[in-house]
């Protein structure tokens, strides 16, 4: 059997390798690519759309229905670790830690989640002794991640970066949190039902402003039509729906990616993990 | 392009890959795994794609990396074949 994978996996690598022999060259001005659409884009995007990071305009803009769909499919891919992953039936071992000793009592066979006072603390089964210099440093650190997230979101139109990237890092600042501290930090701070709504309201925020743009007389993501409705330079309107977008597209990766991190790391209970 | 970056990176790359899949513990894996993109995403920018290079290294190198962590620290970290 292994044999056999060796087998076709070189049969494919040469395929493969034989295939980019047709290519073009790389940055080939003559390549079919570079001969039609790019002219069109590198030479009108700034004009038309105000925004220097052709990418994005590209992206957000002239593709804003491949983004639209693209970003349905993280919500997709939430929805089906959720629905793969969510075990709602509840343990019936617990840990719990008096704080001044160190003691640990180990409750079997019981239903009910004993409310713990200032003395105890709930455990995870696998805990590990959190360290004091771990946790103060992901604290400070963790504010400028997210501030660096927010950046490369709204920044998305002038450097590289956008919703995509900058959801990932606003979700993985959560995932550190909740490495440095436990689950239950996370879980506790932000409800499973708000990173769910949030899920949502980012392909919503992103669908909605192509929504809008049909009743105020234009196309699908025709960001254009919405310059009766703000305020301001109408040149730079469709730079502004893009950063619109773009904030929806955020906040449903971020949301996306702490329903994935706490699903699976939890094996759907959301109660205890790394 | 600048040939011999190009070089190095792609030895690494190839490098990365084939550790990947030959070493037994699962949790290297992930570790050489995430180096495969980091590599991947100097290649991007070696070739000037700076915001294909900026989505590699934040989902390939950071965020797939920890979800392949979690994901082994529910199962098991040693591979059978």
């Amino acid at each position: 059997m292994k044999f056999l994978g060796v087998v076709i996996v070189c049969l494919t690598g040469a395929l493969l390798l034989y295939g980019t022999g047709e290519f073009p060259d790389w940055g080939d001005p003559n390549s079919p690519a570079s001969l039609h659409l790019s002219n069109d884009y590198i030479e009108k995007a700034f004009e038309e759309t105000q925004v220097p990071n052709l990418v994005t305009a590209v992206l957000a803009d002239y593709r804003g229905f491949d983004t639209m769909f693209e970003t349905s499919v993280i919500f997709c891919a939430g929805l089906a670790c959720f629905l793969l992953l969510r075990d709602f039936s509840q343990k019936k071992e617990r840990f719990y830690r008096h704080i001044p000793t160190g003691v640990i009592l180990h409750v079997k066979n019981s239903k009910k989640i004993l409310k713990v006072g200032k003395e105890f603390e709930h455990m995870d089964k696998d805990w590990v002794p959190s360290d004091l210099i771990i946790k103060t440093v992901c604290r400070i650190i963790i504010p400028f991640i997210q501030l660096y997230a927010l950046y490369v979101v709204a920044h998305g139109d002038f450097s590289p970066g956008g919703g995509f990237q900058g959801g990932v890092i606003f979700g993985s600042s959560l995932i550190l949190l909740a490495i440095s501290y436990d689950l239950k930090t996370l879980v506790n701070r932000i409800k499973e039902k708000v990173f769910g709504i949030y899920a949502a309201i980012g392909v919503l925020i992103y669908v909605g402003i192509g929504a809008i743009c049909m009743p105020m007389g234009g196309n699908f993501l025709d960001y254009s039509k919405l310059a009766p409705l703000v305020p301001g330079d109408p040149h730079h309107i469709r730079a502004l729906g893009m950063l619109g977008i773009e904030i929806g597209v955020g906040i449903a990766v971020t949301a996306v990616m702490a329903i994935i991190y706490i699903n699976i790391v939890s094996e759907g209970r959301h109660d205890e993990g790394l | 392009m600048h040939w011999p970056i190009d070089l190095i990176v792609l030895t690494f790359v190839i490098f990365c890959a084939i550790a990947a899949i030959s070493v037994k513990d699962l949790l290297g894996t992930a570790i050489l795994f995430g180096a495969y993109s980091f590599m991947m995403c100097l290649l991007w920018t070696v070739m000037g794609a700076v915001d294909v290079a900026f989505t590699e290294a934040s989902v390939g190198a950071g965020v797939s990396t920890v979800f392949f962590v979690a994901a082994i620290f529910r199962t098991s970290r040693r591979t059978k074949d």
